[in-house]
């Protein structure tokens, strides 16, 4: 579904990617883990085309995605969930989970997919007239996937979704990727802080350091590695 | 979007005060005086280039300090070509929007391409409005800094292709402007570039990463704010009959046009009219009550409107229109 080749990214003088090739197939949900600062966000913001690659392709559904705009790749289906929840504070819920219907491929199907989103959350069906800055942490994060769902993806990639919750919401958010992975096929890229609890969910794994992947395998492997033990899980 | 609750007395109160608002509108020409009218044609005007202002800034969120260029090169071109070849203002109506658009375009172009927002931006929106102040006062064919005079009409005929007649004239089409400023922008509001706007406002890099072309929709933000601003200049020109760089293009100028929104509630649709309104109301009231107690304090009314800009801010920091809105049985919504 997603292949991205010998990507790498600048900011001005400062490498931020290199030579990262990573692959997410039709269907599976894969984990990118790595430290702050390792370049997971940018690889993340470069395959959304909201960052220009000095050099590498990135390939869409058999389709050269390289150096296109955001709005074109999300109208091929590459969906986001940013960093820190960015659901738009005083807008409702309901016209937060609108303005992610926009998109021309999603447009028409906007009502039907509204009753979907809703189905999965039901706590967002409940609030729907409520301002969205009012809502806990863990139902702006619903909302902001739920928003994303809105523009029918067919891969989403997750940035951090469990920062900042707490353990109970955090289990029941790793239930729901799951869900959208596993019950509605759709192929998912997380990028978790929460080391083990992705490599547990994830089929294949990345580890990202310093702008390069230098570990890659099953998500269990990579769980029973010990260097992946002692740099990320403190073990 | 949609509103659940069932017709009722609510509704019949508000249909009768809007019945009540448009009454008071039309016939005030009829039975006020002169003065009246100027100020109510005064009102009007900051009520229509403050819904101007707030397509860009209460919309979008991108904020503009400099739109008195809009006012300024509007008023300029079309009276410029008044003045020099007679072209009737009509005609120099459109000459003044595509120049206006056209240098709206190319600020936007370049603030946005370079990545310029915020503060930055309301900087290079001011730089603009200066470099037309102190460009004009070198600019013969526009007067200088002696100012540009355009021949007064006959105040007794109502001539609507020269644009001259009795202040009645000016006030209506001051009420047409802000009336169309105002549907135009609650359709705007209900669509897709409401959705937009709203979305890049709240914040932008998440309405990049849900597939909204940033770029696009605030440049025509950009371009339908100082478009409606051009209007308001040609309306100026043809009104005032005169025009001087440093009164037109002053950062003052700039100011006194987001003050009304800014008071009336960002980004509402009522908001600029009703900060529009109080403004005028209180700085004209103000200075009336006191050169009625003859006293002569120039400055007067800028005072009051600092006042009521601080009071709004600390008591009332989202306007006037939304607890005004609540009190009247509308719904507050901030769009």
């Amino acid at each position: 579904m997603l292949s991205v080749r010998d990507l790498d990214l600048y900011y001005g003088d400062a490498q931020a990617l290199a030579g990262v090739s990573l692959d997410v197939p039709a269907g599976e949900l894969v984990a990118l883990v790595g430290a702050n600062g390792a370049g997971k966000s940018s690889l993340i913001r470069a395959i959304a085309g909201m960052e220009l690659p000095r050099a590498g392709t990135i390939r869409f559904r058999d389709q050269d995605v390289t150096g296109k705009d955001s709005h074109t790749t999300a109208n091929l289906g590459i969906g986001q969930v940013a960093e820190g929840r960015q659901v738009f504070p005083s807008l409702t819920v309901e016209d937060n989970l609108e303005v992610g219907a926009l998109l021309p491929r999603a447009r028409r199907k906007m009502k039907a997919t509204m009753q979907e989103v809703f189905a999965l959350f039901p706590r967002l069906a409940e609030r729907r007239r409520q301002t969205a800055g009012t809502m806990s942490g863990g139902e702006q994060q619903m909302l902001a996937i739920g928003r994303c769902l809105m523009g029918l993806p067919d891969l989403i990639m997750l940035d951090e979704p469990s920062l900042g919750l707490a353990p109970l919401v955090v289990s029941e958010l790793l239930r729901t990727i799951r869900l959208l992975n596993e019950g509605k096929g759709i192929s998912i890229l997380l990028v978790e802080q929460n080391v083990a609890a992705s490599l547990k969910l994830a089929k294949h794994a990345y580890v990202l350091e310093n702008g390069r992947i230098v570990m890659q395998g099953r998500g269990e492997d990579l769980l029973h590695d010990d260097r992946v033990r002692q740099a990320y899980l403190g073990l | 979007m949609t509103s659940d609750r069932p017709a009722g007395a609510g509704d019949r109160r508000r249909l009768a005060l809007i019945t009540v608002v448009t009454v008071a509108l039309v016939t005030l020409p009829l039975v006020g005086s002169s003065y009246l009218v100027s100020v109510a044609t005064l009102a009007l005007y900051l009520a229509y280039v403050g819904q101007a202002w707030n397509v860009m800034m209460g919309f979008a969120g991108q904020l503009s300090l400099g739109h008195s260029l809009y006012v300024g090169l509007g008023a300029y071109v079309a009276a410029g070509i008044f003045v020099h070849f007679g072209v009737g203002p009509w005609a120099g109506l459109w000459l003044a929007v595509a120049i206006c658009s056209a240098v709206g375009a190319f600020i936007g172009l370049l603030a946005f391409r370079l990545r310029i927002s915020g503060v930055q931006l309301s900087l290079l929106t001011v730089a603009f409005a200066e470099l037309a102040r102190i460009g004009f006062d070198h600019l013969d064919w526009f007067g200088g800094p002696g100012g540009l005079f355009l021949r007064v009409g006959d105040r007794n005929h109502i001539d609507l292709l020269g644009f001259r007649g009795p202040p009645a004239m000016y006030y209506y089409a001051m009420l047409a402007l802000a009336a169309g400023a105002l549907g135009v922008c609650a359709l705007l509001l209900r669509r897709r570039p409401g959705y937009y706007w709203r979305a890049i406002r709240e914040d932008e890099v998440a309405a990049q990463a849900l597939g909204i072309d940033t770029f696009r929709w605030k440049m025509l933000a950009v371009v339908l704010s100082s478009a409606m601003t051009a209007i308001a200049g040609v309306f100026f020109a043809f009104y005032n009959n005169s025009l001087f760089p440093e009164q037109i293009f002053g950062f003052g100028r700039s100011i006194e046009i987001i003050l009304g929104p800014v008071i009336g509630g960002l980004g509402t649709l009522f908001g600029p009219i009703v900060g529009a309104v109080a403004l005028v109301l209180l700085g004209d009231g103000t200075t009336e009550i006191l050169a009625k107690a003859g006293v002569d304090l120039p400055g007067a009314r800028q005072v009051v409107h600092g006042l009521v800009l601080l009071l709004v801010t600390i008591y009332l920091p989202n306007g006037l229109w939304p607890p005004l809105a609540r009190a009247l049985g509308f719904q507050p919504r901030r769009l």
